[in-house]
């Protein structure tokens, strides 16, 4: 696949009266064409910023930001203006201008690329149709809900037919409900015009729901990223486990691993469980093999891009010995964390 | 009191009337145009914004600045050499002009600056992110976004100066404000002054009237 964005140690610093930000440190990603990437983080993780250097409304301090194999981060004046209209950018305050209607809204960036206006009224029609609004074309956006709002964003951003469309917590403004059905839309942009979205959002949900790669980003960098199951699965770094475990529950918190334990005093551990391509009763078998008993205390399997993975916390019962015996053979089968002597809970790698 | 003398009166209402109308309808187009022109230098050299010049923004804001404390009658006066030089008259209504269009000017400036300093800057970034140039993005954008806004703060000037339209009859510009002091006033005719003044409340209901009526139409 062809790359539609990279960045290549871009950095930005920001310095007010004296007062260093370093907003991204060098950072480097690709985003390849067709994908949709989501870019998840706290607020000031450096997201939006690193967000906004692909349309150079943010220009990285050091190192480059290509569009399209083009070094957006050096184009000025007339190349620069003609490049943005190739990439569609969508807002968390949808952005639109109040003093226009709904197609006015719409027909803006096709004025600015000097269409002909019965092609701009084609077009506007065209994309009031898609967005599922063609009755509000002569509404004024403070007639208009949020999640129309946003559908009018998405028009006007798609107007130009660009290939490249990045999102700003578009659906952050949003309710749940609104939020499926914008995310929903985002990814009919993404299958039936083949537009590549890069999105930045605080709600790891979204990335769950529409995204097929993503970036974790903390203070600046991004600490880990990959394909949304093997990031959801096996969260790496501490930052994204926690973003994780806040929409998928199969790992216990702290906190209910403290209620467990009030209980469970045997040993316990945690079994990563995914796609099998067996039945085989490994659990079941180990404990029976060494004469041990188990429990199941935690768990949770989730679906994720059509596979299947989570994870069990088991309490295992009996000789000493053997609950060792028994763990060095579960090892042999899946990934086994110790969850006894760890304050600090270790992470399960797939 | 000296008694009201309706047949002099009138044609001098009349042509008082016509005075007011055509120093308050010059000044206010010509100072509308260059109020609005300066507020967009402002708005966009300010610091942080598109087109951001710390010079440019510095020289107009301390020019406005001296400009705006100073009493209409100075600047009148003041102006009589310049107002001369251009019309060849420092007298009439078409002279007293000039020191109405600085005054406006720079006060709608300063209206026009404040309402764009209000624009969302989202609007103002969506533009750049579609590719409009900051010139495009200032005209196609921040005006029609603050012309609600813009049309009242032009309206409140629009009524200052048939306000200052007054003061500009005492160096010899004419006007109702003129005929009020100088057979009203002055000559201790009561009704004259009232009838004036009642005409020039009416002016002001009426401007006022049409600016409400056209920010109405513009802001959604």
């Amino acid at each position: 696949m062809a790359t539609a964005i990279s960045f290549e140690n871009v950095s930005k610093v920001f310095e007010t009266k004296g007062k260093r930000f370093e907003a991204l440190r060098d950072v480097n990603l690709t985003v390849e064409r067709g994908d949709i990437f989501g870019i998840v983080g706290y607020s000031g993780a450096g997201k939006s910023t690193l967000l906004r250097t692909v349309n150079a409304l943010e220009r990285p301090t050091s190192g480059r930001v290509l569009v399209d194999d083009r070094e957006i981060s050096s184009l000025t004046g007339r190349e620069l203006y003609a490049a943005r209209q190739r990439i569609g950018m969508i807002f968390q305050q949808f952005n639109l201008l109040k003093s226009r209607t709904v197609y006015k809204n719409i027909a803006y960036p096709l004025k600015l690329a000097g269409l002909p206006d019965a092609e701009v009224l084609d077009r506007v029609e065209e994309l009031l149709d898609f967005v599922g609004l063609a009755d509000k074309a002569l509404a004024y956006p403070s007639q208009l809900s949020g999640g129309q709002k946003q559908r009018v964003g998405i028009a006007r951003a798609l107007a130009t037919r660009p290939d490249i469309l990045i999102s700003d917590e578009a659906t952050s403004a949003l309710d749940p409900q609104t939020t499926g059905e914008v995310l929903e839309l985002l990814q009919r942009v993404n299958s039936e015009y083949g537009v590549t979205i890069l999105l930045v959002t605080h709600e790891i949900d979204v990335i769950r729901q529409i995204a097929d790669r993503v970036a974790v980003m903390d203070a600046g960098e991004v600490v880990e990223h990959g394909t949304v199951y093997d990031v959801f699965s096996a969260p790496k770094n501490p930052t994204s486990r926690r973003f994780v475990s806040s929409v998928l529950h199969h790992i216990p918190s702290n906190e209910a691993l403290d209620h467990i334990r009030a209980v469970h005093h045997g040993r316990l551990v945690q079994l990563h469980v995914e796609d099998r391509d067996s039945n085989h009763p490994f659990l079941s078998r180990v404990a029976r093999a060494h004469d041990i008993d188990f429990n199941v205390v935690y768990g949770g399997v989730n679906e994720l891009q059509g596979r299947l993975f989570g994870s069990l916390t088991v309490e295992l019962l009996g000789d000493d010995l053997a609950v060792e015996n028994a763990v060095a053979e579960l090892r042999a089968t899946t990934t086994v964390a110790d969850l006894d002597a760890a304050v600090v809970r270790e992470p399960i790698h797939a | 009191m000296r008694d009201f003398d309706p047949d002099a009166f009138f044609p001098r209402f009349v042509d008082a009337l016509g005075e007011t109308a055509l120093m308050v309808v010059v000044s206010f187009a010509a100072s509308a145009v260059l109020g609005i022109l300066l507020g967009l230098v402002l708005y966009a050299s300010r610091p942080g914004n598109m087109l951001q010049n710390r010079v440019v923004f510095a020289v107009l804001n301390a020019i406005i600045n001296t400009i705006r404390p100073v009493p209409f009658l100075i600047i009148a006066i003041a102006l009589i050499p310049l107002t001369r030089l251009v019309f060849g008259t420092g007298l009439g209504p078409l002279a007293a002009t000039l020191p109405l269009v600085l005054v406006a000017s720079v006060a709608i400036a300063r209206v026009s600056e404040s309402n764009l300093v209000a624009v969302d800057p989202g609007s103002v970034e969506a533009g750049a992110a579609m590719g409009a140039s900051p010139a495009r993005v200032l005209f196609t954008i921040v005006v029609p976004e603050a012309l609600g806004p813009l049309t009242l703060g032009l309206t409140y000037i629009l009524v200052a100066l048939v306000d200052a339209t007054a003061v500009a009859g005492v160096i010899g510009a004419g006007g109702l404000g003129d005929l009020a002091m100088r057979y009203g006033y002055a000559r201790f005719d009561t009704t004259t002054v009232v009838i004036v003044v009642i005409t020039l409340v009416l002016l002001v209901q009426l401007a006022q009237w049409l600016g409400n009526l056209t920010a109405r139409k513009v802001m959604h």
